[in-house]
């Protein structure tokens, strides 16, 4: 054994610590997040939908369309059908499989899109200030002035059914909130030290907006964004619910809840399975976006 | 405090004028327009002119909405295509019957919210505070329609202990049979308050107990009673605005609950709008509960400004 000198400090563990203090952000960011069981198990439930809803032949052995008129309301467990069977003899488990696909789209498309929305005329409105910030916050105003649900319905209602108004409507209502939380962060981002220094050294409003207010405002915005998605999933089914959204004989968690109603009374545990679906889903989504609100140290 | 109050209600009026024009706008966004869902097709195209002329459908658009928007003024909020009744007659009766849903689901919401999140933040980071806060993600997580449909089959097929549709007799809850009939739908519409309401209370008494006044308070020997309450007066504006929010979400959305329990409230009235095409009656749903919300968040606001006098800005 080589005998090492007390007081030699080595090149590697130099260089270590050095990277150590100097780590950015996001590297903080996943170290923390890897440290959170609860959210970690949480996306890796939502990973295994995801890939059921991609690929839902791997999991099921019936077609969700094929009806049965000898197979109708049959319990859980029976023979051939492990979940049961809906009220024109379709397997349960192939539906609640294949009508993730909808109910995701339905509920996690709007939040992207209002994001992307939202997000830029927010930073543009705390930015930009002055006209450009009294002209889009007071129309965030009126549209605030609808509870969410019942812009979405209002939408819906009057536009139709189907999957496409039923994105519209939800996007449209998560725009607002999306606006005021991204125009709050962003007015304060603006006035901070290093922001008025690129101003004075003469830096573009592009290049500020990208490499300064970008970087401090994405954050808060990306973790409410994201605590949106369990909302938009549970609107979006029950969207379905109301028979405003999905339209039928499509598989979707809430249209499904909506059409076994009438069997509650023969079958009510088939009849309140689907509602398993919308509940694990937007439950998983929420308490990842807890997890991203701690690991990213976010307060709103 | 008057000039504050005053100055929030005249900000009310832009707002409520850009609603009625959003109403007006989807309203004449819908395919069709009124007589092309009153007449039907073989008609004579004349015919049917003639009636567009009749209900000057064939003014422009700006006249139109100032016609629209005089009538609602004078609070006439049009004839029901369906029932051919005053829709302000049907309206404001299931509004009540909405009302009486709501407000006893907003008390029990925000009173449970309020004391689970207290009681969370209080004694953070033990076994009570992770109860109370898997009972708040669970509220906020459920699909309270959903909710419904379990309670429905659990307290009405299973036990046979509940009815499970409709509000019994009209009116006032006293009776009994009333009140049973109010059970399920007002602890289904509880959830997403209490849940929603703890939430916010845990982070905020967390925050301010973190806060150097705090410490000031208890070193000072006040009674651990007397803290609590300059804790809880400080997490009220907050909570208050968001209770305000929370209000207006259970009275538009208890439309999903009173479809699972037949209820007869705005939202079921609003539900056999939609799929009647009966527009009066629709527009007119919208725009009421669009105007309770915003008068909601005035009063909290004035509330805000009554208990945090820097609000009066």
């Amino acid at each position: 054994m080589t005998e090492v000198p007390a007081l030699t400090i080595t090149e590697p563990s130099q260089a270590t610590r050095r990277a150590q203090q100097g780590k950015g952000y996001w590297q903080r960011v996943w170290e923390r997040l890897q440290r959170d069981k609860v959210t970690l198990a949480m996306a890796a439930i939502l990973a295994l939908l995801l890939v059921m809803v991609v690929f839902p032949a791997w999991f099921t052995v019936h077609d969700p369309y094929q009806a049965s008129v000898l197979h109708r309301l049959k319990p859980v467990g029976y023979p051939g059908h492990w979940l049961g069977t809906d009220e024109v003899g379709r397997d349960l488990w192939s539906r609640m499989v294949y009508g993730g696909r909808l109910s995701l789209v339905a509920g996690v498309l709007p939040v992207f899109l209002a994001f992307l929305i939202g997000g830029f005329l927010g930073i543009l409105a705390g930015y930009a200030g002055g006209l450009i910030n009294t002209v889009i916050m007071r129309l965030v105003d009126v549209l605030y002035a609808f509870p969410s649900i019942l812009l979405a319905i209002a939408i819906t209602g009057i536009l139709g059914s189907g999957l496409k108004n039923t994105i519209l409507a939800l996007t449209i209502a998560f725009v607002p909130p999306l606006v005021r939380i991204s125009e709050a962060v962003t007015a304060q981002a603006r006035h901070l030290d290093f922001v008025e220094a690129a101003r004075a050294s003469g830096a573009g409003i592009f290049r500020i907006l990208y490499y300064h207010i970008l970087n401090n405002v994405l954050g808060p915005i990306l973790v409410y964004a994201t605590s949106l998605i369990s909302v938009g999933i549970i609107l979006a089914a029950g969207l379905s619910f109301l028979g405003l959204g999905v339209t039928p004989p499509n598989p979707e968690w809430g249209l499904m809840l909506n059409n076994l109603r009438q069997a509650l009374w023969v079958d009510p545990v088939v009849a309140a399975l689907p509602g398993v679906m919308i509940f694990i889903t937007s439950m998983c989504f929420n308490l990842l976006s807890d997890g991203l609100r701690q690991a990213m140290d976010v307060r709103l | 405090m008057w000039a504050y109050t005053v100055r929030r209600l005249l900000y009310a009026v832009p707002i409520l004028l850009g609603v009625s024009m959003l109403v007006f706008a989807l309203i004449h966004l819908a395919p069709g327009d009124v007589v092309d869902l009153l007449v039907p097709p073989e008609v004579p195209r004349e015919i049917a002119d003639s009636l567009r002329h009749r209900f000057a459908l064939d003014q422009p658009l700006h006249i139109q909405y100032l016609a629209w928007l005089g009538r609602l003024l004078v609070g006439d909020l049009g004839i029901s295509f369906f029932t051919n009744r005053p829709v302000s007659d049907e309206l404001f009766g299931a509004l009540g019957n909405t009302l009486v849903l709501a407000v006893p689901a907003a008390l029990l919401g925000f009173g449970l919210g309020t004391l689970l999140g207290a009681l969370a933040a209080f004694n953070r980071g033990t076994g009570l505070d992770k109860l109370f806060s898997a009972t708040a993600i669970t509220g906020v997580s459920l699909p309270h329609y959903w909710v419904g449909i379990v309670l429905v089959a659990v307290f009405a097929v299973v036990l046979n202990a509940l009815p499970a549709q409709g509000m019994g007799p009209a009116g006032i809850p006293t009776s009994w049979e009333q009140i049973q009939h109010l059970i399920l739908p007002v602890v289904t519409l509880s959830l997403i308050p209490m849940g929603v309401v703890s939430r916010l209370v845990r982070a905020n008494v967390l925050e301010i107990l973190s806060q150097e006044f705090v410490g000031a308070l208890d070193a000072k020997g006040l009674l651990r009673r007397r803290v609590l309450y300059h804790v809880m007066k400080n997490a009220a504006p907050s909570t208050l605005a968001l209770m305000g929010l929370q209000l207006g979400y259970l009275l538009a959305g208890s439309i999903l609950i009173e479809t699972v329990f037949n209820w007869p409230g705005s939202g079921g009235l609003m539900n056999l709008a939609i799929f009647r095409r009966d527009i009066p009656v629709l527009s007119a749903t919208i725009l009421v509960l669009a105007t309770i919300f915003v008068a909601i968040n005035i009063l909290v606001d004035v509330l805000q400004a009554l208990i945090d006098p820097r609000m009066r800005r």
